[in-house]
């Protein structure tokens, strides 16, 4: 019998420890996926954050190392550059990684232009240590941390990486995608293996930011959360291409 | 041995880093260690190594993580806020098992403090300096020689027992100029079979990972590491004695203030005062046993540290509060003259006690 689906080489056997309902899930299989597709499984080493996906070290059958809080994109940099001819070198990371506590490693690793590819999870709360406010929570948002909703006058307004790192010169590619329905996954899917094919050709930094949702920590089921993110956070993250110097430079 | 040249302390950590085969570095620059940075960053492109400057202290001791746990030599240095910064870093290199170096070229503290030399952070160097149990290799040389000869040493500990190791060394070392014989080219290798070195579909993957979620693990872990410290505390210890066939008083001094103290004690001798020395040069592990040895011999000892008095409670632990220990320190970026030391062990001798 022929076989149409099954699980991309390198994600391996382990089970998944995410909530039902979570769409880190798909972004693995998205990533694992385009590993596979380009060839690269064993020369690509992942750099694991602090948060849920932590343990990405577990699901991704590529050689991986855990990098302390935010600090991923730094220890990508010492990763690709022990071996640039080699590695193929993606870090893995979350909102309160990526853009609150690693803002310096994040923003400073794109204006070196480092050839590496950042996969951004924004689901818009912390959720392994169960569901405070983040850099990407949304305004009135409701979390542990903001019981009475983001309040923008005393804590501020969310970060929208993908508009912040348009305007560094060194960021290569920067794409917003979302894993709410098959079109959408499909586009991320895409992007994602842009993300690593650039770096294949040497072409430099490439972040795609991936709204996801949190159903556990945002108190719904999985279906509702996956409307709640359409009606409340694709408004506030606009999807699309923010950044991509090779595109801009063919339509010169 | 190697040529003979002439150069600043900073410099020669440099150069015999790299002719250890450490072909990465990565820092930040702050007084008084920038001369490293500086060094790195002209040789390193000429010899298809890799310098950077990163965005922080921070940023640095993280791409030194990444390049330890694809199992290459590298290295990073910095002056003692700087290294406050590196602590969490530092943290996870041990937890990781990962082989670094770490250079701290002391300046005075807390805060921002000054940029005269000091050895304050000496508790910071030997006993963790971050969260969790661990340990660092620490060396504290106490010549512009010893600064690229124990760089050697440094990265072959690191190497042979997975963990960082630490220059300790201060502002005066950093910056004073002395001839020094080079390091021949380091050739030691070391088999890293745990290296990300990506599987090229010949092997399973490997995980360079401090995160233990299982308390039996993690324990198991951090008793199987001091199982590794205890075999460095048998066979790795550092020191040199210094007339201490006869002595009656021991001077115990590392880094800068070990060489002045040694003029106090040339003269103290020559006023037939029965003084001598130990010189620790690790700091982890500690001389712990010839320390205890002397106090069978010996009536006192003396610290002599550029601080408040940190490595003195080293040596009392040495030697089992056996002979009392006194203090002979400046801080804050002032160096003890060998007159002060002098005056101390003459005091000592008299039996006086403070």
């Amino acid at each position: 019998m022929a076989i149409v689906f099954e699980k991309p080489k390198s994600l391996t056997d382990a089970t998944l420890h995410y909530c039902p309902g979570c769409t880190h899930g798909i972004i693995h299989r998205l990533v694992a996926e385009a590993i596979d597709e380009l060839g690269i499984q064993g020369r690509t080493i992942g750099v694991a954050p602090v948060g849920c996906s932590v343990m990405a070290y577990d699901y991704f059958d590529v050689d991986f190392v855990q990098a302390p809080h935010g600090r991923a994109p730094a220890v990508a940099t010492g990763v690709k550059r022990a071996d640039p001819e080699n590695n193929i070198v993606f870090t893995y990371q979350g909102d309160g990684d990526l853009a609150a506590i690693g803002t310096a490693e994040t923003v400073h690793a794109a204006a070196r232009r480092e050839n590496i590819t950042v996969i951004f999870v924004n689901n818009a709360i912390y959720g392994m240590t169960g569901g405070q406010m983040a850099p990407t929570t949304l305004p009135g948002q409701v979390t542990q941390t903001s019981p009475y909703g983001r309040d923008v006058e005393t804590v501020g307004y969310p970060v929208k990486v993908c508009e912040l790192l348009s305007k560094v010169d060194g960021a290569a590619y920067l794409e917003r995608v979302a894993v709410n329905s098959p079109a959408n996954i499909k586009k991320a899917k895409k992007a994602i293996k842009k993300a690593f094919q650039n770096q294949i050709e040497g072409k430099g930094f490439s972040l795609i930011e991936v709204v996801s949702t949190c159903p556990t920590n945002w108190g719904m089921t999985p279906v509702k959360a996956l409307e709640w993110l359409e009606e409340n956070m694709l408004p506030y993250y606009p999807l699309g291409v923010y950044k991509d110097i090779y595109a801009e430079e063919e339509a010169k | 041995m190697g040529e003979k040249v002439l150069m600043k302390g900073n410099e020669a950590i440099a150069e015999a880093a790299i002719r250890a085969g450490c072909m990465h570095y990565f820092g930040y620059p702050i007084t008084p260690q920038t001369e490293i940075a500086a060094y790195m960053a002209k040789r390193m492109p000429k010899i298809g190594g890799v310098f950077l400057q990163a965005e922080s202290e921070i940023a640095a001791v993280n791409m030194v993580l990444g390049v330890a746990a694809t199992g290459k030599r590298v290295m990073t240095s910095s002056s003692s806020p700087g290294v406050s910064l590196k602590s969490e870093g530092i943290s996870y290199l041990a937890g990781s098992d990962l082989p670094a170096l770490i250079v701290n070229v002391q300046r005075g503290g807390p805060g921002l403090g000054g940029i005269q030399p000091s050895q304050s952070d000496y508790f910071q160097a030997v006993k963790g300096g971050s969260h969790g149990d661990f340990k660092k290799i620490v060396l504290a040389p106490s010549s512009v020689q010893e600064m690229a000869s124990l760089t050697s040493t440094a990265f072959d500990l690191a190497d042979k027992y997975r963990m960082p190791a630490m220059i300790l060394a201060d502002g005066t070392m950093g910056q004073m100029m002395e001839p020094v014989e080079l390091p021949e080219p380091n050739a030691k290798t070391f088999d890293k079979p745990w290296a990300l070195t990506g599987t090229k579909g010949e092997r399973k993957h490997n995980i360079v990972n401090s995160l233990y979620l299982k308390p039996e693990e993690l324990e198991k872990t951090n008793f199987e590491r001091y199982e590794r410290y205890k075999e460095i505390e048998e066979n790795e210890v550092l020191y040199e004695e210094y007339l201490m066939e006869d002595a009656e008083i021991c001077v115990v001094s590392f880094g800068i203030t070990a060489r002045v103290a040694k003029n106090a004690i040339v003269e103290a001798r020559a006023k037939g005062i029965k003084v001598g020395m130990i010189r620790p040069i690790t700091l982890w592990p500690f001389p712990n046993k010839v320390l205890n040895a002397a106090a069978d011999k010996c009536k006192a000892f003396i610290s002599v540290e550029m601080n408040m008095g940190q490595m003195i409670e080293d040596i009392q632990l040495a030697i089992e509060c056996k002979k009392p220990v006194y203090l002979c320190n400046r801080v804050g970026g002032m160096i003890p003259s060998p007159e002060e030391v002098l005056a101390k062990i003459e005091k000592v001798n008299e039996g006086g006690n403070k």
